[in-house]
Order: structure tokens, then sequence, then C-alpha cells
């Protein structure tokens, strides 16, 4: 099962570190990463593969909402459905 | 993996436009609780309620975590309860109203859709009885919603209910008078009533249905309002084609949403509702819809064809992106629960009868609007009248909330909190139509040919 991990706020230094930091944690695996800087503002989009996932997904969620807090930047985890459905015909 | 500016896009729609799921509606069919005994009947419902559902709360709120959407109401609708209390031989149905408000409160709903009596084209003893019980029925409990077919393309309009259901809405304004008559925001009035409705209050689960199924209601006035934004010089043509995009997008995740939640509850996929439904939040209005393609303000000349051209384009999007399109599927307008829609009437711009014209090409009627507290029975029998003979001469379905607010005049607001919203006491003809409404009998159905 995959999802989708998006990453918005003010560029600074170690965003990925701590993000990649939980997903390591919890045995959720990168497959993907795109990430753009505009006007100092931070976007970056993760898919994340979460088969061998070590931990319930509310745990998981609730872990990158806390780190998105502590570094003053949005944090959502989505499962990949939604956007494959909202935007694929 | 969706490209990158589909992903933000979706944030951006969730974060910033308040694209939601507005309700995802479990229909029960009540017909296996159907008993002699009353008593006995209200256990089967409260129990085959509280069974089915669960989980319903439980698993709307993993999905809504999971997929990041906000599922706004979780709502269950049933077998109208005319049809089961009808056999026993009680004399009043609000014991009923009560259980189902019991079995709401034990798994966790905001509303409970069903003490419903279907009557086109005539009643039953249970009819009667249910239709006496309403104004009571919704006093007395919390999450109980109601409603009455009285109407259809097929059989014509019962102007004896039309004539009952006016004094059965002013009953239920005295009976709650202390909360601004509220009890009228949880009573419609129909012509053509749909089966599979997810919305309330008018939500029940028909007799042609499923043993249990899923249903879902989408919104997003909020996404289309923000798409038209980026194109102020678009034509018609090209604003139809963005309220269409936008609207196969919401309907999509609507999709998604109610078929995970019914595979995951173990019922079918019943249908999706593709009205766009407001709220009184910023940014949630439709009416808003209609000012951005260029209206100074909701209800000036112009509006209803602005909002026919929304409500077909967001049908041909959405048909497009759902197989088990249902319902109702068309723009709401409520007043009460659309700050655009609010606003409009403060200023004068929106009066009744606009609304009335309105709902000629969207559904679903005269919604939530508060007119004064001394409008007399026969006045709201006669809006009852006007609107189901709209939907009944269109082949579509039609419906009134209509709320006479005890002790309230023009001037004065009505307030509901919540969704409900709150409405300013809008102005109505104060022309007597008693002697019209008074004569009963059947207006017969309709030719369907010769349209014109």
């Amino acid at each position: 099962m995959r999802a989708v991990v998006t990453v918005i706020g003010k560029d600074r230094t170690g965003i990925i570190y701590n993000v990649s930091k939980i997903l390591a944690e919890n045995e959720v695996n990168i497959e993907d990463i795109s990430q753009t800087v505009m006007h100092d503002f931070f976007t970056m989009i993760m898919l994340v593969d979460m088969s061998n996932m070590s931990v319930d997904f509310n745990v998981l969620k609730n872990a990158l909402e806390t780190v998105g807090e502590d570094i003053g930047m949005s944090i959502r985890i989505q499962h990949e459905d939604l956007f494959n459905a909202m935007h694929t015909i | 993996m969706a490209m990158f500016k589909d992903v933000l896009e979706t944030v951006r729609m969730i974060e910033k436009e308040r694209l939601d799921i507005r309700t995802i509606t479990m229909g029960i069919s009540l017909l296996d609780c159907i008993d002699s005994s009353g008593a006995k009947s209200r256990q089967k419902i409260y129990d085959k309620i509280t069974r089915l559902a669960e989980n319903l709360v439980k698993e709307g709120e993993r999905i809504e975590n999971e997929l990041g959407i906000p599922i706004v109401n979780k709502r269950i609708s049933v077998t109208p309860i005319s049809l089961i209390a009808g056999s026993s031989d009680d004399l009043n149905y609000v014991e009923y109203a009560k259980i189902l408000d019991a079995a709401a409160a034990t798994v966790g709903i905001n509303f409970i859709g069903g003490f419903s009596a279907l009557v086109p084209k005539g009643f039953t003893k249970g009819d009667r009885i249910l239709i006496d019980s309403i104004p009571e029925a919704l006093a007395t409990t919390n999450c109980v919603c109601s409603s009455v077919n009285l109407g259809s393309s097929k059989a014509g309009i019962n102007m004896d209910a039309v004539k009952r259901l006016g004094e059965v809405i002013k009953e239920t304004a005295y009976l709650t008078r202390n909360a601004d008559s509220i009890g009228c925001a949880k009573f419609v009035a129909f012509a053509n009533a749909v089966e599979d409705n997810p919305f309330m209050a008018g939500a029940f689960h028909g007799v042609g249905e499923a043993e249990s199924v899923l249903n879902v209601g989408v919104s997003g006035p909020g996404v289309v309002k923000r798409a038209l934004e980026k194109a102020q010089d678009a034509s018609f043509g090209e604003m139809a084609e963005i309220i269409k995009k936008t609207a196969f997008k919401i309907t999509r995740a609507g999709h998604l949403v109610g078929t995970t939640v019914a595979e995951r509850l173990n019922v079918p996929f019943g249908i999706l509702d593709l009205s766009l439904a407001p709220t009184p939040e910023i940014g949630d209005s439709v009416a808003r819809i209609l000012e951005e393609m260029g209206l100074e303000h909701c209800g000036t000349h112009g509006t209803t064809a602005a909002l026919a051209m929304l409500n077909d384009a967001v049908k041909k999007g959405g048909i497009m992106a759902s197989t088990s399109v249902g319902g109702f599927s068309g723009a709401f307008i409520p007043v009460s629960e659309d700050e655009g829609m609010i606003e409009a009437v403060e200023c004068g711009a929106l009066t009744f009868d606009k609304l009335e014209a309105m709902t000629s090409v969207c559904s679903v009627g005269i919604d939530m609007v508060a007119i004064p507290g001394d409008t007399p029975a026969s006045t709201i029998s006669g809006i009852l009248a006007d609107e189901a003979a709209i939907g009944v001469i269109n082949n579509k379905t039609t419906g009134v909330r209509v709320i006479p607010v005890y002790g309230k005049d023009v001037g004065d607001t009505a307030e509901f909190g919540g969704l409900l919203g709150r409405a300013p006491i809008m102005p109505i003809n104060k022309n007597d139509c008693s002697v019209f409404v008074n004569r009963g009998g059947q207006i017969p159905a309709p030719i369907h040919s010769f349209k014109n």
C-alpha cells in the first residue's frame, strides 16, 4: 500500500532529514521524491511504500504531524488512492 | 503516481477550498421489523440499526484519516416509518421517532432520516398517524428527520396532504418555539421524492432498495468557485468545461470514499449524490459561484440561467466520474446554510419568488427558508402546492423546508446553529389562498406529451 507525503512551508535546513528519519524508523520506504523551492517556499512530495510499515497508519501520521509542528512545516500523509481517483480517468 | 501539480491541487482543494465529503449515509431496510406489537417492532428497529451501523462512524473516521479528506456527516436513512408502524395498533408514532433517536445516539451519528410517509395518491392508516405525529416527534427528538412525499408526476398532487402539512409545519414551529422553530428544519415535503437520497432532512430508504446500502453525498462549492475565479474572461462554453472538470474530480473523491467505506462495512455501495451542497462557512457557497459568473448578487436577473448552467455542468462532469450516480444530483440552494444566499436576502437581491423560480432548474426546492411566524397554515400549503407543481409538471424532485419562525417577523433572524446556519426572515405574499387550499382532493396527474 502506498501513500503520498506532502511537505509545505518556509524553506529551512533539515526538512528532508527530519521527514525521512520518521519514515525510516517506521520501516516506510521512499519510492520517489519531487521538490521545489520558489521564493523561499518549500514544497515536497514523496511517494512512500507502507507494505512493511512497523506501526499503525495513524501512529505514523501523528509522528509526521508532530515533526511538522517542530520544524514549522505542514506535513500530510494520504493514501495514494485519492490522487489516482481524482486525477486519472 | 499522480503528477506533482495534481497532488498539490488536491491538497489545496481540501485545505483552502473546503473540499469535503458531505455525508456518508447508510440506508437500512426496516421491513423485517414490522410487528403487530409496536413495542416489539421498536425493539427490532433499535437492534437492527445498532447492529448494522455499529461501525459506521468508526470506519468513516478511519477512511477520513487515511485519505486525508473530511467526511462531515455520518448518517442513517431507514424505510419510511409509516410502512413499518402501520401494522401495529399504536395511535401515535412518536415512540418510533424516539427509538430512532436512541439508535442514532448509540451509533454516534448526527441525523437519522425516515420518519416519513409516501402519500402522492392517498393515505393509509399508518400515513395519517405518522403525519399527525410529526410535530411532537420533531419536538421531542434530536436527530430524527422527517419527510412526506405528497405528489408525483405519475399520480399528481395529494392536496389533502398539502393542506394537512401546512398545519403540521405550523404545529411543529409552535412546539419548538423556544429554539426558533428548529423542528421545521428537520422536515421536508417532497414531490417526486427519491428513494436513495443521502442528504437530510429528506433521506429515507425506499422500499425498492436493498437490505442495507451505503450512499454518499459530495460537496465542493468552494472548489468550483475557485476554479471559475481563475477564468475571468471565460465564455459560457469555457465555464461549463471548467465546472465539468471540477465536478469530475470532486465526484471521483466521493466515489472512492463511498466504495471504500461500503467495502469495509461489508454492505453494497448504493449511489453517489452529485449535489453541490453549501455550508454557512465562508468559501462554501453556491450563491458565490453564481456571483462569480458575473452577477452582482445572487437573485438578480440572470440568476436562474446561471444556476441552470451550473447544475447541468456539475451533472455532466459527475456522471462521467461515477457509474453509480443517484439521489438528487443537483445544486442545493438552501438559504440558511449558504453564506452568500443569506447576504443576498439581507440586501434585498434575493426574494422568495426568485427562489421559487430557481427551484425549477435545480434541486431541491424552497430549502431552509425562514418566513414570518404568523404565516397562516393555508399560505404554507400554498407554498407546498406551488413547489409540488413545479416538480410534478417538470418530472423532477422538488421539496419545501420552510420555517415559520414563531414570534419573529421580517427584519428578524432565526439562528439554528451548526450546519443549519441562520436565516433572515423573508417576506412572503400576504394574499390569502385558503379557499384554494381547502378544496381538498387530488390535482390530477399531468399529461406527459405536448410539453410546452
